[in-house]
């Protein structure tokens, strides 16, 4: 469609020219056959200036693939060479979408790390033509401008910008464990500074536009337009196209400058970055930074420092080589390879593979107004669905209401949405302490109290005001769901949706269908998920499920440790070292230990002495002594309001000695204790995929990494076994085994892939 | 945004039999259809069974000046008070015959909240005579006219005194709210100890004032921004803007010149000169205006300070009533006010597109068409918020996408708009331009022998008023307003 566009428009220049210059209008002319060939990259040439349109028309997203980047060089090519032209505008005529990146595919597609090397090579080449055009390229920026598509813009001479919430700027590059390979880690700290251009590189995070002005990003910031005589889509787009052009011609007659003048702080900023010594300063800092919190696990940060000091001290020559050479090192890395297989799972989960719903959900009603109820409500009432948010009691309900403004007052507060927008979004949402209005909901979601006869209840009143489609979605972690749908009059409506606290920082959802539950009840879930921006599993029913049920057997063996003498703090240094973002203590703590502990003891009843390891009454009896964790200010862990440092709590050590156990210094080393953890988490993962209970290994390495906070650079339960061995597991589990027992006995998918290490997880 | 319809009473010389014979036409045009039926283009009369005429008996207001010159020493209220007498002194009006004061105003001065009732006290009025003011940005004085109308409508009165005021020379500056907070705290304060800790926790932050910005609420947006904005959705050019804002300063100029800005009255300002006419009106060139730099959306933008309007301070006043009781009272009306619609839109992106919006539904409700107006005043706020309304009315996938109707109404023919210029060179007093353009439609239709007149406005909020009307004799003229 775009092509026939800027074809019709051609032939209107064309002719226009005709007039004018016979000559010039001929070389034109005869660029349009080529360009019926090509596309996903077209041109026009709009008076004296090239307008480079790109559309994949293969996908909903531009990606620089090999036929992109052919053909963007078969066209600048074409436009250096044509003289009617003196300057060119890029832009996607996408809507929505400028470059979302490199393909990732082109990389995975590569079997050395010099093929990935030489792919660098090309885009730094490509790059380096358009850094140093002699006919200077706009670039016209809607939508996301990420990885190899920012480096395409920022070797452009001039950079326009919408200020649509959609037009995002970044280099998430490290989170696929990669670094920007395409002149990225040269061209950013020229143009940001090397303290923004770091900051970009290393967190990945996305800069909206205004930041990106402000950081010199961009040169100047294009408003999106509202309705007018055409979508307002597609004039904001010619608008920026239009205000584009503009800029080109401004600097082709040089009414606007490149070189931007320097205010006071950028020349004392300059001033002391060209000195060596704080250089230095700034890179050991980082590099300090970086080894805190990356624990050494994740080679990429590392590499991206590596890669800009050589630029700035070595020169560009040794930058882009550096550069290239590490970005091939880090394609043929395990933990690159876990982190992109991650970021596809987690697209593949951001999908409903259940079909589309019925009846959409409008109407919501959340019952409980705990962290849990009210941290649903917080990612609901925002996505344009009425929530109603019902407690019992007046102060549970107002303790609720004031999360969620507070979670929308503190992204006023961030700038993200405006005050307006606060509480616009908060009318959609009603507190209250009855039933009323509940024969309009269609879905209500529990999360009252764990306990089966408390839910049973509820859901006996709730069944008899709703109407006969709406949905019974149970926020449990660990009760069977065709437990509590035992007293439902229509099990096919009931699910499972298992919520992870707190609730608007954790992606993942947990969604259960019992054997009953209804296909349609089960998209409908996955919709409302999706729309609360949530990454799903869904798993089969059963004690603990998925995740409750992977982690259970880890805070078994954790509780072992601590009764084996592992204090909290180098339980969790061990834990954290192995690239659990959160320590085992900490964990137990932050999931609350009474929790712990109801959960240990059910699960422990569910499948028997495998579940064993730690004595529970470690924890019941903590539970006894009020230290129930964060939330009672006393777990492992002493909490002090206002205070971010925690000491272990001095008086578990009495409950801990009550219980002692003496280590077998056979399986106590270091690396040892981190197995002994790690491996039942991931026995019970792989025994779920044997059972059933999950849909393929994709989810489970979502779930564990997203829900349970596994290594992400090990890339999930699953991933690990491909990439350590499942054979190396087994015979770490066996010698386990011969001290603990079952606890450690490797399940049957677990030995059959230890025995054909043809046989993975993953392809 | 409101628009308005009028239809004039066009007083011919001889009265009395002016009024027979309208009178007759009126009662011969009860069935609408029929007449429509006799005479195709519009000669029918807009008045309805059962609904009571109303009519614009006159209009006055002050000179339009911009703000910080001979206004700068008064406070809003003196300027209504102008505004008020120099009606009284146009019409002979008693001073107790009135039932009802209505003022419009956008910026409050906080001393005089209900200028309606310190302007009337102040002018002579009667003390018994009760009084209210309304807000609703540019369209504030619409909604005094409006709701008027009303009171008449439901029998409540036979004779308003609508108007509208706006002072922008002096605005409430306030203390920002933690120093509003300490200073209030110091109030209640017992103790010196308590005093002094108050005072102790000023600091500099608290000293920072707030100021009134002509932004919205919910969207923190500057109109001139969001007219930019809107200018380039609608593909206004910088150069359709520039030539629109030079054709309103020399329509102005005109029309100043020949005298027929009638509705102005001199005003003796205490302690300054007399002023007897608006005072920014300036036809320049187009090579000077466009050597202006874009004032909101910079570089590139569109809206200058030249085609947009400036900050005016002035009033207005319009007497409105029953038919019959200013004919008892022996006024000759001016016009009948016919109908009006209020609608409000997006306020992000459709805030000053209220006319677009109010115009086709003024029209609907008094079976009109474009055509049918011989006398249209739009409010400009700014050249590119008007050329952008024209062209949504000109849009036929405008009129399909965003109004739900099956295509356009058109866009108003230019030798019918705002020809004795408008807001951009007469000012934009925002509280007192709907009373402005009401009576400059009348006396339009009487100088240009129109029949019907259409007003329209924009508002903040993305709110507009449309209003119908205003019949008179043998003309008839239909105006739409629209508040912005």
């Amino acid at each position: 469609m775009a092509g026939v566009r800027s074809l019709g428009a051609l032939s209107r220049i064309t002719a226009k020219r005709y007039n004018v210059l016979s000559d010039i209008s001929c070389r034109t002319f005869s660029v349009a056959p080529a360009m019926s060939a090509r596309t996903h990259v077209n041109y026009e040439v709009k008076e004296d200036v090239a307008v480079i349109r790109m559309n994949d028309p293969t996908s909903k997203v531009n990606t620089l693939s090999v036929q992109m980047q052919n053909e963007m060089i078969e066209v600048f090519n074409e436009v250096l060479a044509n003289d009617a032209v003196q300057s060119a505008v890029l832009i996607s005529s996408k809507p929505g979408c400028f470059i979302a990146g490199a393909d990732i595919n082109m990389i995975q597609a590569c079997n050395t790390s010099e093929e990935v090397t030489k792919l660098s090579q090309e885009g730094q080449k490509m790059f380096a033509r358009i850094e140093n055009s002699p006919k200077p390229i706009v670039a016209a920026i809607n939508g996301p401008c990420l990885g190899g598509g920012l480096e395409f813009a920022i070797a452009c001479q001039y950079r326009v910008a919408t200020k649509s919430k959609k037009t995002v700027l970044g280099t998430p590059e490290v989170m696929l464990g990669l670094l920007p390979g395409a002149g990225g880690t040269q061209r950013l700290p020229k143009m940001v500074g090397i303290p923004g251009a770091f900051d970009m590189m290393l967190t990945g995070r996305n800069i909206r536009a205004d930041k990106a002005k402000k950081m010199g990003l961009v040169h100047q910031l294009v408003d999106p337009l509202g309705p007018g005589l055409k979508s307002p889509e597609e004039r904001t787009i010619e608008y920026l196209e239009e205000v584009a052009i503009q800029c080109a011609k401004g600097i082709v007659n040089k009414k606007i400058s490149l070189t931007k003048e320097k205010g006071m702080m950028q020349k004392v900023q300059d001033y002391v970055m060209g000195i060596e010594f704080v250089r230095q300063q700034i890179y050991k800092t980082v590099t300090a930074k970086v080894m805190k919190m990356s624990k050494g696990l994740y080679p990429a940060p590392l590499k991206i420092i590596e890669s800009v000091k050589a630029g700035l001290e070595q020169g560009p020559d040794s930058g882009y080589l550096a550069e290239a050479q590490n970005f091939g090192k880090l394609a043929m890395t395990s933990e690159s390879n876990a982190l992109i297989g991650l970021y596809h799972g987690q697209v593949a989960c951001k999908k409903n593979r259940f079909g589309v719903p019925e009846r959409p959900v409008k109407n919501l009603a959340i019952l409980g107004a705990g962290l849990m109820g009210a941290g649903i409500a917080q990612v609901t009432v925002d996505k344009g669905i009425h929530t109603v948010l019902k407690d019992t009691t007046v102060e549970g309900l107002s303790r609720g209401q004031q999360q969620v403004y507070k979670g929308l007052n503190d992204k006023t507060k961030k700038k993200t949405i405006t005050s307006f927008e606060r509480d616009f979004t908060l009318a959609s949402l009603t507190g209250q302490l009855d039933y009323s209005g509940f024969e309009k909901a269609d879905m209500v979601i529990e999360a009252v109290f764990e306990d089966l006869n408390i839910k049973h209840r509820v859901i006996k009143e709730v069944e008899a005001v709703i109407p006969p489609h709406c949905i019974f979605a149970t926020n449990t972690s660990a009760l069977p769901i065709k437990d509590i749908a035992a007293a439902s009059i229509r099990p096919e409506k009931v699910i499972g949706m298992h919520y992870f606290s707190p609730v608007d920082k954790m992606q993942l959802l947990e969604i259960i269908t019992t054997d009953k539950t209804s296909k349609d009840t089960t998209a409908s879930a996955v919709a409302v998920g999706l729309k609360q921006g949530k990454v799903i599993i869904v798993v089969g029913d059963g004690p603990g499920f998925y995740t409750t049920r992977c982690l259970a057997p880890m805070l078994a063996e954790a509780v072992r440790l601590l009764q084996e003498g592992v204090d909290p703090k180098k339980l969790d240094a061990l834990t954290t070292g192995f690239g659990f973002p959160v320590g085992a203590a900490t964990l137990a703590d932050e999931v609350g230990i009474d929790v712990a502990a109801h959960v240990a003891e059910d699960l422990g009843k569910a499948f028997g002495s495998r579940f064993g390891g730690g004595n529970v009454e470690v924890l019941k009896t903590m539970v006894e002594k009020g230290f129930k964790g964060r939330k009672s200010g006393k777990g492992c862990y002493v909490y002090t309001p206002g205070l971010k440092s925690k000491d272990v709590n001095p008086d578990i050590e009495d409950v801990l000695g009550k219980y002692k156990l003496t280590p077998n210094p056979l399986v106590s080393s270091d690396s040892d204790v981190q197995y002994r953890l790690v491996s039942r988490f991931v026995n019970e993962a792989v025994m779920c995929l044997q059972e059933g209970i999950l849909n393929g290994p994709v989810e489970g390495d979502i779930g564990a990494v997203f829900g349970l906070g596994f290594p992400p650079c090990l890339g999930g339960p699953f991933r690990f076994v491909d990439t350590f061995g499942a054979n190396k597991l087994v015979e770490k589990m066996k010698r386990y085994e011969e001290v603990y027992g079952n606890h450690f006995t490797p399940c049957q998918l677990l030995l059959d892939h230890a025995k054909d290490s043809s046989k993975r997880f993953h392809k | 945004m409101a628009s308005m319809l009028m239809n004039s009473l066009r007083c011919c010389p001889p009265v009395n039999p002016a009024w027979a014979v309208q009178y007759a036409t009126r009662s011969l045009s009860t069935s609408v259809q029929l007449h429509a039926q006799v005479q195709t283009k519009s000669k029918k009369t807009l008045a309805k069974p059962g609904v009571k005429n109303i009519v614009l008996v006159e209009g006055v207001r002050t000179p339009f000046l911009l703000s910080g010159t001979t206004y700068a020493d008064l406070m809003p209220h003196d300027l209504a008070r102008a505004a008020l007498q120099g009606l009284l002194h146009k019409t002979s009006l008693p001073k107790d015959a009135v039932d009802y004061i209505i003022y419009g105003t956008v910026i409050q001065e906080v001393k005089t909240s209900n200028v309606a009732r310190e302007a009337s006290l102040g002018a002579g009025f009667s003390d018994k005579i009760p009084s209210h003011t309304v807000t609703m940005a540019c369209i504030s004085s619409n909604v005094a006219m409006t709701t008027g109308v009303g009171l008449i409508t439901a029998g409540q009165c036979d004779t308003i005194v609508a108007g509208g005021v706006e002072f922008m020379s002096d605005v409430p500056i306030r203390h920002s709210r933690k120093m509003r907070k300490t200073m209030l705290a110091l109030n209640r304060a017992k103790t010196l100890g308590q005093r002094l800790s108050l005072i102790g926790s000023i600091r500099m932050a608290h000293l920072t004032p707030e100021l009134p910005a002509v932004a919205e609420f919910s969207t923190a947006e500057t109109m001139g921004h969001s007219a930019d904005r809107l200018a380039a959705a609608f593909g206004v050019t910088r150069l359709e803007q520039d030539e629109f804002a030079l054709r309103s300063h020399t329509l102005a100029k005109q029309a100043q010149d020949a005298g027929l800005l009638s509705d102005v009255i001199s005003f003796k300002v205490p302690g300054r000169d007399t002023v007897a006419k608006d005072n920014g009106i300036r036809p320049s060139s187009m090579e000077q205006l466009a050597k202006l730099k874009p004032a909101f959306i910079k570089p590139h933008g569109t809206v200058t300070a030249a085609n947009s309007s400036f900050l005016t301070d002035g009033a207005s006043a319009v007497l409105i009533m029953s038919e019959e009781k200013a004919l008892a009272m022996g006024y000759k009306p001016k016009a009948y006010l016919r109908d009006f619609v209020f609608v409000s839109q997006d306020p992000k992106d459709q805030l000053l597109l209220g006319p677009a919006y109010g115009t086709p539904k003024v029209l609907a409700r008094a079976g009109l068409t474009m055509d049918d107006i011989d006398v249209f005043e739009f409010h400009e706020a700014f050249a590119g918020q008007i050329m952008a309304n024209l062209k949504a009315l000109d849009s036929d996938w405008f009129a399909q996408t965003y109004m739900g109707r099956k295509v356009k109404v058109g866009a108003p023919a230019m030798e019918k708009f705002n020809l004795w210029g408008g807001s951009l060179s007469l000012g934009h007093p925002f509280g007192a331009t709907g009373c402005r353009l009401v009576t400059t439609v009348a006396h339009r239709l009487l100088k240009e022998g129109g029949q019907y007149g259409l007003v329209a406005a924009c508002a903040a909020g993305g709110q507009d008023s449309g209003r119908t009307e205003m019949m008179q004799e043998k003309t008839v003229y239909a105006y739409t307003h629209r508040v912005e």
